[in-house]
């Protein structure tokens, strides 16, 4: 899609626009062309969003049935060579997850944009919470591993779309793109990026001839060390069959060999693993200088960033990060950060969550301490400050000997 | 002109998937030979057509057919095959499913598939079970049938697809058991030149699963049975209009074949296509490449 078309369509350079809109933005400006949906609070904006303006782009819009419907038709889409996006929350996403793993399975690049909102089952619906954090890991049965993005702004939601467009097209995998509820109906100011800003990636295109063709092995005569196959778009002539059966290179059925089904699944889960580098994006502050740390996602992380100003001031020693790619998890940077502080903070907007591989990766290297909320408000700074100032108060109370 | 089945083998079907999981006188084969019949009639570019399927035995087929194939998710097959038509309405989709895949787990997608008329043409394999799984209660089970889980006789009153899908208003919709040869190929064949959903069910039996159980092992009893328990449209409506007592109470239990619906009727794909080329910002393309 020619970014200057969509720059139009889209209006002026500076705007101010909502979290789910957002969305749509960076959808567009990566070339998006396809979107399924179901309306669902607080993610119905980006589908409202999505029928006005795809089809000014000569992109299709079609709300399905459900969202199983939804997550069905993205893969289809995707597989004819689109850019296909379908947007949710809580319930909904749990309908998509059988789905989620057909895209893993059958290396179908889509973007899928939760916007996280109370649960479980309809909970409170339009309140903000941080409860599908590892059903976004682990919701659809089977090993296998996602890529999730969590940006914490208007602004950064439209970029991380667009990432989440091209992480998903590198690597031939379903994306996920949350933000909170919070956001998708906050307004704020953002910026229409360049073409010199940003970058749109495309899936690798066959490069062999129709006899050489294999729909689903890795790499190609040039870069036989890619773990990601070439993409002959459906009606190109290839005949690609695609089955969410363990198949083999030719993409064909092969559930009995023991061989074929653990080549595949790891080569699935390396291609992700492998190229953690290019997909794990995090935030600092006062990285050096801390003995503290805050680590947080999403909106959350916004309250955390006035806590941590305040504590500073307090004379607090306080560093942050912000995870922004939640999955694959960063276990590296969590150990760096646990190397140097000997206090973590981990607020979330759930009963705890992401303290789990949090702890993991610290592996008792620093005390970890959830600050949990629930019921659909977000932490305020003060909440965080005073979360913090009780840790440190416990830690120092636990260990006056080591001091 | 139809060919025999070694040159329909030779020039459609993918060699690396013989010998076929399907059992010794399962009916998915002859539906596959039909189709196959139907597109050689209707010279379809196999470049340009899709095969889309869902879970169970009959959706196995794309997997058999040198084309572009998908096989999905249970149930799921009509709401990936919307994804290709309206991503790509130049290509030829058609959908294969089982009873169990169609009016079963996929029900609601089937109803919205047929309200939305998208163009694709869907061939139910009607086998009244759950063939894959071993041979379980289907929403299409006659009534009193012994199944895998109605082991005292099923009580509930089966589904009618092709009287479902006429009812939402599929532009097409014709039903055949596999004994009847020639219809079948001349409804897959009209169901892919209709401009919107066309539905086409068949009657094919599965002696593994179903027919063991309600003696129907035998593939000679089995066809028997579609001889016993099918009735044409236009006879069915002609006794009910006008047969004696005795005629109409031979109805009960007879299933219905023929062609239920042929209109015509203006697609959802169509529709869409013609509010995006009004909408768009830039000119249209010329001509959608294959790419
Ligand atoms: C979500 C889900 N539920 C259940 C199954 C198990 N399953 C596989 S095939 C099948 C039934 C298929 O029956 P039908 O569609 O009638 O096809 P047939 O095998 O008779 O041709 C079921 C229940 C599944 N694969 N996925
Ligand atoms: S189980 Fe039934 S439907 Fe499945 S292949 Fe065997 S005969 Fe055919």
């Amino acid at each position: 899609m020619d970014t200057n078309l969509v720059r139009q369509v889209l209006g002026q350079k500076v705007q101010f626009i909502h979290g789910d809109m957002a969305c749509v933005y960076g959808a567009l400006l990566a070339g998006c062309n396809f979107f399924a949906g179901y309306p669902i609070t607080p993610a119905t904006e980006v589908a409202e969003g999505m029928s006005e303006l795809l089809p000014k782009l000569g992109g299709r819009y079609i709300q399905m049935e459900d969202e199983i419907a939804s997550m069905g038709a993205i893969i289809g889409a995707s597989w004819t060579g689109a850019k296909a996006m379908t947007s949710t929350s809580g319930p909904g996403f749990s309908l998509m997850q059988e789905n989620i793993g057909y895209a893993v399975m059958s290396e179908a690049p889509c973007v899928i944009v939760n916007v996280q909102r109370s649960g479980p089952s309809t909970g409170q619906p339009t309140l903000p919470a941080q409860g599908d954090m590892m059903q976004a890991r682990w919701g659809t049965h089977g090993d296998h591993e996602i890529i999730m993005l969590y940006p914490y702004s208007v602004q950064e939601a439209l970029e991380m779309t667009i990432t989440a467009f091209n992480l998903a097209e590198k690597y031939r995998t379903p994306v996920l793109l949350f933000i909170d509820a919070e956001l998708g109906h906050m307004q704020e100011k953002v910026v229409i990026p360049e073409d010199d800003e940003f970058e749109v990636c495309y899936r690798q295109t066959v490069t062999v001839s129709k006899e050489e063709y294999q729909a689903f092995r890795p790499g190609n005569n040039a870069h036989p060390d890619r773990l990601v196959p070439e993409f002959a778009p459906f009606g190109s002539g290839y005949r690609t069959y695609v089955t969410g059966l363990t198949h083999n290179e030719a993409g064909l059925p092969r559930t009995n060999s023991p061989e074929i089904h653990d080549r595949m699944i790891r080569r699935l889960c390396e291609k992700i693993l492998a190229n953690r580098a290019d997909m794990t994006f995090f935030k600092e502050s006062y990285a050096d200088d801390c003995d503290i740390a805050l680590v947080a996602y999403g909106i959350t992380a916004r309250a955390c960033e006035d806590a941590v100003a305040e504590a500073r001031e307090r004379g607090i020693k306080v560093g942050m990060l912000r995870l922004i790619t939640i999955w694959p998890f960063p276990e590296d940077l969590i150990q760096q950060w646990a190397r140097k502080v000997r206090l973590m903070v981990v607020p979330e907007m759930n009963l705890g969550q992401m303290i789990h591989p949090i702890r993991e990766a610290v592996a008792g290297q620093c005390r970890v301490v959830p600050l949990n909320k629930i019921g659909g408000e977000v932490h305020t700074p003060g909440e965080i400050l005073e979360g913090m100032v009780r840790a440190i108060e416990r830690e120092r109370e636990r260990e006056p000997a080591a001091a | 002109m139809i060919k025999d089945a070694e040159t329909l083998r030779n020039k459609y079907l993918r060699d690396a998937m013989f010998p076929t999981i399907f059992c010794d006188g399962c009916g998915i084969g002859n539906v596959l030979q039909y189709t196959l019949w139907a597109i050689d009639n209707l010279g379809l570019d196999m470049d340009r057509t899709v095969f889309v399927s869902g879970i169970g035995c009959s959706s196995r087929l794309p997997g058999y057919i040198k084309a572009d194939g998908l096989h999905t998710t249970h149930g799921r097959a009509l709401a990936f095959a919307t994804g290709v038509k309206v991503a790509n309405p130049d290509l030829t989709v058609i959908v294969f499913t089982g009873d169990g895949d169609c009016a079963g787990i996929g029900g609601n997608h089937f109803i919205h598939a047929i309200r939305r008329n998208i163009d694709i043409t869907v061939i139910a394999v009607n086998n009244f079970t759950y063939g894959m799984t071993g041979g379980q209660v289907a929403p299409t089970t006659p009534i009193g049938s012994i199944t895998t889980t109605t082991p005292y006789g099923s009580a509930e009153p089966p589904f009618d697809m092709s009287e479902m899908a006429k009812v939402i208003g599929a532009p097409y919709v014709a039903r055949w058991p596999v004994t009847y040869p020639y219809q079948p190929i001349k409804s897959i064949e009209a169901g892919v030149q209709k401009r919107g959903f066309a539905f086409v069910e068949l009657f094919a039996p599965c002696p593994t699963a179903y027919g063991r159980r309600n003696k129907l092992r035998n593939i000679e009893q089995a066809w028997q049975w579609y001889r016993d328990h099918v009735i044409l449209l236009d006879d069915y409506e002609r006794i009910q209009r006008f047969g004696s007592a005795e005629e109409k109470r031979s109805l009960v239990g007879k299933l219905k074949i023929g062609v239920f619906q042929d209109v015509e009727k203006r697609s959802f794909t169509d529709a869409l296509e013609e509010q995006i080329a009004s909408l768009r910002v830039d000119k249209p393309e010329p001509e959608r490449q294959a790419a």
